[in-house]
């Protein structure tokens, strides 16, 4: 019960934390929108399912709003049309990148891992500008961001093979690999960009990581894609505490260890690669974010993934309005690089992160 | 102690077992055909020199690591025929050293003992709390519950990844150097609880570098060197001094341990046998220390006359030095004394040491050299011949004499130096 109440309560705090971030991001931008309208729009939105309708294959729901605020259309169209968007896409990829950084530093039992160390980031840097540069299409309609997808998975995948011999993946192998493959990849990206000709700025941009021109669609696609993992991740929440007591203890205590590896690998990177596909390179966040929660919420994980993610999403969504509220737009993986590291020294001379 | 389990006809199913386990890593053979058998209710322990195959052993016993050939078996069911979870609430063990680095509280890391009793969904209850609290207390590390690990010292965290192996709740306890960072009054505590255990019917294997420690605590002991089981069996019959020389390449005096019937083991350091005969005369804890020190040394020890149940008497039984005894109170009779005397005449030096008594002066006087013990009332035998050293000193003063080339000397009980030549 301890856990469960520490959990619900900073879970609690830290998503009212990211519904004040989201409501005064949206208010934040060329036109300023108070955040009690804000509010009222986005209460409007609110909706609950009054009637499901079977019509043949396709199921009608009738809902009906909760709220009826009056609002400017102007302020609605702002802040629905094109500020939320962007806004919730950036909650989802920060939620996305802190947890799956929290589960690699939790496999690698190394403060220094972050979601892209078995190469998910260079797979999908492949994917995006080889997509840019070459140009074409892809079959099943697979745009940018399904190239990009694609390269993560293909890329993280193929560092598991490398590592993995007779059914084990050592850590230390599965690390040496990443590197491996993620030096080879960024050979191939540099390759791409010397012969990428017009299209350079282009790449360029996505290589930086940026949320810009988010619509809809982008956000239920990476919605569904973060949560699926995220919620399974939890169900390893516990497992993970006691891999952290090391591989050989872990088995001792009953994780079919391997097991456990292989499944935390390939949910965290799918939840990476469906961040990395819509945002580019975004760093710093699945470093930074689990290393300061651990420090206020300790190791255990039932308590951290959680509260990471949920910290994840409001350091993302706060480091992009930063990042796009400027004269000129920056793309917001050098912000939060730009905040992140600094931050991160900091810690490591006061708090002495010398060890997890 | 594990004979007393009733027997319904027939052996009885040991609870832990390996036969002929063979482990080979990275090409070096570690281990080669081990078997050993743990009885319900008794404590193993492993001994043996470092390398000896001591941790190998232990994770082939808890299947961490599968062996090339041979079989481990728990309560007769064969290890790599369970899941780890099946394995895990069945054997639980402690390491030797883990990297208890992320800082979770005592009561988190024994918290996790649970796991094996835990399916996916479920939640740490009441009970699981109340075991967690109960192991904390027998490890004696309740009151740091709300501690962070990481601010333990070594031997504190030892003790806390006990706790977590109680708290798992299994029939068999495997301990990887369970004392090895701590204190004299945590180690015997430590193992005195390991004890208590198997009284209650836990089985325990252990890995345990301080012999005199495991002979105290185990029913039977396992002596490994080189991967190989060199000698198994109830601690007086492992710990011997030939077998010790084997297995460690070293020279150890075994006695007995004070106040328990455990055997002592006390190494030696290296040094040139000393190559003497040296008849002892006199008695009390003098006597037997100078018998003690000289047959450390190499040297040929007989020992007389002296009263049976002396001090001098028992340490020559147990080091297999020939002695003449007699009765307590009842004197010396002239057989006796004769016969002493011969083994005196015989020695290269008759070492006077403690009480010399008026009966061993005869045993004195019959020989050309004497070293007389330095310490209290001593040089009653002063004479030229005498020369005067400690205890400590003995093998020296001994080995400085010219040997004498008359009679025979007494049997000598030095084994041949056959491990020197590997």
């Amino acid at each position: 019960m301890r856990t469960h109440r520490k959990t619900a309560v900073w879970s609690l705090a830290l998503s009212a934390l990211l519904a004040l971030v989201v409501t005064v991001s949206a208010g934040i931008g060329p036109v300023w929108i108070p955040p009690v309208d804000v509010t009222q729009v986005l209460l409007n939105a609110l909706v609950v399912p009054t009637a499901v309708e079977l019509s043949g294959p396709a199921v009608d729901v009738t809902t009906r709003p909760v709220f009826r605020f009056r609002v400017s259309p102007i302020q609605q169209q702002i802040v629905m049309g094109i500020r939320l968007p962007r806004i919730l896409l950036g909650a989802v990829v920060g939620f996305a990148l802190a947890a799956a950084g929290t589960i690699m530093q939790g496999i690698f039992r190394n403060p220094m891992a972050d979601p892209s160390i078995i190469g998910v980031s260079s797979g999908a840097a492949v994917g995006a500008v080889g997509f840019i540069v070459v140009g074409g299409t892809l079959p099943f309609g697979l745009g940018l961001r399904g190239a990009a997808f694609a390269g993560a998975l293909v890329a993280a995948f193929g560092v598991y093979l490398i590592a993995t011999e007779g059914g084990r993946t050592p850590v230390a192998t599965l690390l040496l690999a990443g590197v491996a493959v993620q030096t080879f990849l960024g050979a191939v990206v540099s390759f791409l960009l010397l012969n990428a000709g017009e299209s350079i700025r282009r790449a360029l941009f996505w290589l930086m990581g940026h949320l810009k021109g988010a619509a809809w669609p982008d956000v239920w696609s990476s919605l569904v894609l973060v949560a699926i993992p995220f919620a399974l991740l939890l169900v390893y929440a516990r497992d993970l505490n006691v891999m952290l007591l090391g591989e050989e203890d872990a088995q001792s205590l009953g994780i079919e260890v391997e097991r456990t590896k292989r499944i935390l690998l390939a949910l965290s990177s799918l939840a990476t690669a469906a961040g990395v596909a819509v945002a580019g390179i975004i760093g710093f966040v699945g470093l930074i974010v689990p290393h300061v929660m651990r420090l206020l919420v300790g190791p255990d994980h039932r308590v951290l993934l959680p509260t990471s993610a949920l910290a994840g999403a409001s350091f993302l969504v706060a480091t992009d309005t930063l990042a796009r509220s400027g004269s000129a737009e920056v793309p917001v993986g050098i912000v939060t690089a730009a905040l992140g590291a600094p931050f991160f020294l900091y810690l490591l001379r006061q708090r002495e992160v010398h060890e997890l | 102690m594990s004979d007393q389990r009733p027997g319904h006809g027939g052996e009885p199913i040991p609870m832990l077992s390996a036969e002929d386990v063979s482990v080979s890593l990275g090409g070096t053979e570690i281990l080669s055909d081990v078997s050993l058998t743990a009885e319900c209710g008794s404590v193993v322990g492993l001994v043996g020199p470092n390398g000896a195959g001591k941790t190998t052993t232990l994770r082939v016993l808890r299947a961490t690591l599968s062996p090339d050939s041979g079989t481990v078996r728990v309560a007769g069911d064969r290890i790599d025929g369970l899941s780890s979870k099946q394995v895990s609430q069945r054997v639980a063990s402690t390491p030797q050293a883990t990297t208890l680095s992320f800082e979770f509280t005592v009561r988190q890391t024994v918290e996790m003992g649970r796991t094996p009793h835990l399916g996916r969904f479920d939640r740490v209850d009441s009970g699981d709390r109340e075991t967690v609290r109960a192991a904390m207390e027998r490890a004696d590390v309740a009151r740091f519950a709300d501690r962070p690990v990481t601010s333990l010292s070594g031997g504190e965290r030892q003790r806390v990844l006990l706790a977590r192996a109680l708290a798992q709740e299994t029939p068999v306890l495997l301990l990887d150097e369970p004392t090895s960072n701590l204190d004299i009054n945590h180690a015997v505590n430590t193992l005195e609880l390991v004890a208590d255990l198997a009284r209650e019917g836990k089985t325990a294997v252990a890995a345990i570098h301080d012999l005199n420690l495991a002979a105290r605590y185990c029913d039977q002991l396992v002596l490994l060197a080189d991967g190989a089981v060199r000698a198994a069996g109830e601690p007086r019959e492992v710990l011997q001094a030939a077998t010790l020389r084997d297995a460690f390449d070293a020279e150890t005096l075994v006695t007995g341990q004070p106040g328990t019937c455990a055997p002592l083991v006390t190494a030696l350091p290296d040094r040139e046998p000393v190559d003497r005969t040296v008849h002892v005369a006199g008695t009390g804890g003098q006597a037997a220390a100078a018998v003690a020190r000289l047959v450390a040394a190499g040297a040929a020890v007989s020992v007389g006359v002296v009263p049976a149940g002396d001090a001098a008497a028992e340490r020559a039984r147990e080091l297999d030095c020939p002695v003449v005894t007699v009765p307590p109170f009842a004197g010396v009779d002239d057989g006796s004394r004769q016969r002493a005397t011969e083994l005196a005449r015989a020695a290269d030096a008759v070492v006077a040491a403690g009480d010399v008594g008026d009966a061993n002066e005869s045993v004195v006087a019959a020989a050309d050299r004497v070293v007389a013990v330095a310490g209290e009332g001593v040089p009653t035998v002063q004479s030229t011949r005498t020369t005067v050293a400690t205890v400590e000193a003995l093998p020296e003063a001994v080995a400085g004499l010219a040997p004498t080339d008359d009679g025979a000397a007494p049997p000598r009980r030095v084994e041949s130096q056959e491990q020197q030549d590997r």
